[in-house]
């Protein structure tokens, strides 16, 4: 197993901001605006680019929630795995509201799938965007693009995007690793 | 990643404590999903689940059927009163005629202890037990622990009490491997002719006076008497049941600290527990019946995971 780093700390910095500035560009103050973190790991990216729009561009009170979709995913029973849920915290209605989703890895688009379905439980939005820091180019089994793209990487189907974070792993990066 | 040790759910006797543990993660994301205003996921979409009930029932077979469809399961339901069963069909012959129906499940109440054990043994479907004559009801005894922990945090070194009639209960047995398994500490307390002879091997005590028992417990689950199962009298009368082993307001209060009080249903009011008690703030019965959906979808996601394709 052979590791490569794709982003540093200090790019995954950069590039956050700037997702954060594209976000404002399209959202302006966010008054009708919700930001959905899936669960399990775009919530750490979720908090970051919350906690940089309060903190950087001084916007308060944005809607953050996190969504999990393991019971809506295609896989049941097809893995050698069981899934594993996690914790949905949405405590909100989504109804006529522009959302946005934040995951770390766009590959097959399967989970952006069935995250489509799963918010629907949560009312009608009125529009639906998709952030990712990263994007894996030609490895889609969906028709589904991200709005908002931190990187994109070209990664064969053996290989695998690990995204790591401060408050979990203690730094941030990115990685391609090679099995 | 975590999946159960078993392949049916015939008893709590058959589960390990990580089982239960497994359970009640799965439910606290279930309870999540049925209070939101669409309270449907679609995994169990291609799972037919048949409930069969050659008891009656009402409470467990729409819990189990509201918990099949929230899962987006196909469901057969028949209730042996209206099937081949009054005609002398055996009990494989109905289930497998019911299996080669392409049904991946069957959730099923019967008057026979071990009869869940038995079709697990000559059937091949993932079988969940909905009550066995006077054995087990697992998914009962989940959804009473399920309630506790929810309430007092944990169910591990809790004290409950489990009132009335014990000998013709399932509920009553499924709740003591429960929560043993669970480390809780369990009293039975009742009229001597309706507890068990030889109870006290499963661990738990008898506590003979009511009063007692409920100064003594966290938790009262008051059972209902089961007088369809009685060929003959265990007891006087009625009312001098109720007088002795029924929990009424005046005495709730008189205790010196505040105690749950849970009941399976269906409540007989004014017999185990009058109705200001079962109204009462202390008492989570209807809190019961929600975490059963919770539950019986955990139960039912946890089992089809495991069924192949």
């Amino acid at each position: 197993m052979s590791q490569k780093i794709l982003l540093t700390s200090k790019e995954v910095t950069i590039i956050l901001n700037r997702l954060a500035c594209q976000l404002i560009e399209k959202h302006l103050d966010f008054s009708n605006t919700v930001l959905i973190g899936l669960q399990p790991r775009g919530k750490y990216l979720a908090q970051r680019i919350q906690q940089i729009l309060e903190t950087e561009y001084q916007i308060k009170n944005i809607s953050l929630g996190f969504l999990d979709i393991t019971f809506f995913r295609d896989d049941f029973r097809r893995g050698d795995k069981p899934l594993e849920a996690n914790k949905t915290q949405i405590d909100f209605l989504v109804e006529n509201k522009k959302v946005v989703f934040i995951d770390d890895v766009l590959y097959t688009g399967r989970s952006i799938n069935a995250a489509l379905t799963a918010i629907q439980s949560f009312g009608r939005p009125i529009e639906v965007e998709l952030l990712t820091l990263i994007d894996r180019r030609f490895s889609r089994h969906l028709p589904i693009q991200p709005d908002y793209r931190g990187r994109q990487v070209d990664a064969i189907n053996g290989e695998k995007v690990k995204v790591c974070w401060q408050e979990k792993e203690g730094e941030d990066a990115v990685y391609l690793i090679k099995e | 990643m975590k999946e159960l040790s078993v392949n049916h759910l015939l008893g709590i006797k058959y589960l390990v404590k990580e089982d239960i543990d497994l359970i009640f993660e799965t439910a606290d994301h279930f309870k999540e999903v049925i209070n939101r205003p669409i309270k449907k996921v679609p995994s169990l979409r291609d799972i037919t689940i048949a409930n069969i009930f050659f008891e009656n029932s009402t409470r467990t077979k729409l819990s189990f059927e509201l918990a099949q469809k929230r899962l987006s399961a196909d469901v057969i339901s028949f209730s042996a009163a209206q099937s081949s069963v009054k005609k002398g069909e055996t009990l494989i012959d109905t289930v497998n005629n019911i299996l080669s129906m392409k049904v991946d499940m069957v959730v099923m109440r019967h008057a026979n202890p071990g009869a869940a054990y038995f079709l697990s043994q000559n059937v091949n479907a993932s079988i969940v037990n909905a009550g066995d004559g006077a054995h087990e009801h697992p998914t009962q005894a989940l959804l009473d622990s399920f309630s506790i922990r929810e309430k007092l945090g944990e169910v591990a070194g809790k004290k409950i009490v489990i009132v009335g009639d014990i000998l013709h209960s399932r509920v009553a047995l499924s709740n003591i491997y429960a929560l043993q398994m669970q480390g809780a500490e369990v009293k039975v307390c009742g009229p001597k002719t309706l507890i068990p002879k030889y109870i006290e091997s499963l661990g738990v005590t008898i506590e003979p006076n009511l009063r007692k028992a409920l100064e003594w417990c966290d938790v009262a689950n008051m059972l209902r008497v089961q007088n369809e199962r009685m060929d003959v009298n265990y007891f006087p009368s009625t009312r001098e049941y109720a007088q002795q082993y029924g929990v009424d307001k005046a005495l709730l209060d008189s205790l010196n600290k505040e105690i749950i009080i849970m009941h399976p249903g269906p409540i007989n009011r004014g017999v185990e527990i009058t109705s200001d008690v079962a109204d009462s703030q202390q008492s989570v019965i209807l809190d019961q019946v929600e975490n059963g959906v919770a539950i019986r979808m955990a139960v039912i996601y946890l089992l089809a995971s495991k069924i192949k394709q």
